[in-house]
């Protein structure tokens, strides 16, 4: 037990010790990784046909009921004002990332997370976005942005981020 | 590459001339099927150099070989310092006596060799102390000096079945998921060690994420998924030659959780699409693929049975997850699991009567094991997170990732004998995820 401790407290210093190597975790490694974070988003909030307005103003993201992918009546409305958004900004494409809490396991999470871009492709769809403009990929539960072990975070976590970014031209 | 000196090993099985022994089912042997109460005490006394520059490798092969026997949980090593005599030549008679009032029941006793090329030789004799007789025939392997520890688990793989009568797991390795960094910008690579965790050697960078790794029936080969195109894609990758391929790539699909069928070219895997996951085999040669499952549930974690007729998967058909088993060609779905909570991740084991999975259950997260009928439901381990087991190559230890709690959480390998008894973590010097047990080599 005291071997298995000590171990353990090695291991500690080991990860504590990378995590300090600034070299290895620059801004340029994290900010797509996080997936909507708000990092390197262009534009100001009061440009209205900025993509950090989209973030800030319009909301870009909606959260999920524990293992659920039914949308929320305010999901909904956040959902709304971004079909509106991309209506308007009609050089914009849609990447909506579907990611999980950390209660489940990794490949369950993935196929929930699926599930969950799905729950909001299907609705900009239904309000009219072109299908063109819309893909959807799953992170599972690989993409934390809250990192306690608590409900206030998987709340957070249990998310569908619409991430924007200007159509390539044809 | 780390597959070099299994070629130059060569692995020279050649019985040393021994007169009298045939091995005996004597006192000496452990029912392992019982579960073990008594570890069984050894000794391995440093095996004999055959010249100075054979010394340190003599003295760290029976280090490894005591260490592998001790980590089964199975076998006590009596202490060195508490030996009565040496053994200062491998051709000596043993004094039984000596060992015998030290309470040694099982003798290993050996010597090494390295000649001018670099070229290491290993002997060794197994002995029943009690009856005064040797357990088996002596045995010699050759190969490098760098392949040492591989001589030391294959000597100690012999010890572990000659006196269990079951297939030994120390010469195997594991394909895992390196982390590092904090929990939300972590930093994964895929990786490759031995059982015991020396000899890491990574086959990915850490440019993209990399999930639940799957070795091939020989070990060559591995599955895996990677986020490298940008959407989780299914790959193959070439131990040897690090090479790797994607082998699902529609657009608007992701594509994850590939498992070998025992054949090495059939593959099982899910497929997500419009926000559904269902599961579809592949003969990765052809890349011809075929759709297994037709539900709006979600299908995934797929196993092969060790004959390859049948698939336990994972599902949410219910409204919450349970363990089915299918025709290897799809077909009608049998539930297996019957318990209340989540089940997940199910593994079928090398013997074919098991199937360990994940359970989550009340805020809690257990390895368990079940019959493949669903009967005789055990748990194994509980924490805040475990998940993901791989069985051992002889199907008498599972490993799996734990991983702890809150903001500083990490992701960590531990394994656990199927009786529940002797957890333990495997040393990896980072965080270490999804583990895939290889055959024996």
């Amino acid at each position: 037990m005291t071997y298995l401790k000590t171990i353990l407290m090695l291991c500690a210093g080991l990860a504590l010790a990378a995590c300090t190597d600034p070299a290895r975790f620059d801004d340029s490694n994290t900010v797509d990784l996080n997936g909507g974070s708000g990092a390197g988003v262009a534009g100001t909030a009061s440009d209205p046909t900025s993509p950090a307005y989209f973030q800030q103003a319009v909301g870009d993201r909606v959260l999920f009921v524990i293992d659920q992918y039914t949308l929320t009546p305010e999901a909904r409305g956040t959902l709304d004002g971004q079909a509106e958004w991309l209506m308007t900004n009609r050089d914009y494409n849609a990447l909506i990332e579907g990611h999980a809490d950390e209660q489940g396991t990794r490949e369950y999470n993935l196929a929930l997370g699926a599930r969950r871009a799905n729950s909001v492709q299907e609705y900009l769809l239904s309000r009219g976005v072109p299908a063109s403009r819309l893909s959807t990929i799953s992170y599972g539960k690989e993409r934390p942005i809250e990192i306690c072990s608590e409900e206030s975070c998987y709340a957070k976590n249990r998310r569908a981020v619409t991430v924007i970014s200007i159509a390539p031209t044809s | 590459m780390m597959n070099r000196f299994l070629t130059l090993l060569a692995a020279l099985l050649c019985a040393l001339s021994v007169q009298s022994a045939q091995a005996q089912d004597g006192p000496l042997r452990i029912e392992i099927t019982e579960g073990v109460i008594e570890p069984l005490p050894f000794a391995v006394p440093d095996f004999v150099p055959g010249s100075a520059a054979a010394a340190q490798a003599a003295s760290d092969i029976s280090g490894l070989i005591a260490a592998d026997l001790t980590g089964t949980g199975l076998f006590r090593e009596i202490p060195k310092d508490a030996h009565i005599s040496g053994i200062t030549s491998f051709e000596s008679p043993v004094q039984f006596a000596d060992w015998k009032a030290v309470n040694a029941q099982a003798l290993v006793t050996g010597a090494v060799d390295v000649d001018a090329s670099g070229r290491l030789t290993v002997r060794f004799r197994i002995w029943d102390v009690f009856a005064g007789q040797e357990l088996g025939n002596g045995l010699q392997f050759v190969g490098t000096t760098e392949g040492w520890r591989r001589m030391a688990h294959k000597v100690a793989d012999q010890v572990y079945s000659r006196i269990t009568g079951e297939g030994g797991y120390f010469d195997s390795r594991v394909v895992f998921v390196a982390e590092s960094g904090p929990k939300d910008a972590r930093q994964k690579r895929l990786a490759i060690m031995d059982y015991d965790g020396a000899n890491v050697t990574y086959l990915t960078d850490s440019s993209s994420i990399v999930l639940a790794p799957r070795f091939s029936p020989t070990g060559q080969r591995i599955l895996y998924t990677s986020y490298e195109s940008g959407a989780p894609r299914i790959y193959v990758l070439d131990v040897e030659t690090v090479s790797r391929r994607v082998l699902e790539n529609q657009d608007g699909t992701m594509s994850f959780a590939p498992r070998f069928g025992p054949d090495g070219r059939t593959i099982v895997y899910s497929v997500s699409r419009g926000g559904n996951t269902d599961l579809y085999r592949m003969d990765i040669n052809s890349g011809q693929s075929t759709r297994l499952t037709n539900a709006p549930s979600i299908e995934t974690a797929p196993s092969f049975s060790p004959d390859g007729n049948r698939i336990v998967f994972e599902s949410d058909r219910t409204g919450s997850n349970h363990l089915y088993i299918m025709p290897a060609s799809g077909g009608e779905a049998q539930r297996i699991s019957t318990g209340s909570g989540n089940y997940g991740t199910p593994v079928w084991s090398p013997r074919g009567d098991l199937i360990a999975f994940t359970k989550q259950s009340k805020g809690r997260f257990h390895i368990g094991v079940m019959r493949t009928d669903g009967s005789e439901e055990r748990l194994l381990t509980a924490s805040f997170l475990d998940e993901g087991p791989t069985w051992s190559p002889n199907g008498r230890v599972i490993m799996f990732t734990r991983e702890t709690q809150g903001a500083q959480g990490a992701a960590s390998l531990y394994s656990v004998d199927i009786t529940g008894r002797n957890l333990r973590r495997v040393p990896t010097s980072t965080g270490a995820s999804d583990p895939s047990w290889s055959p024996l080599q």
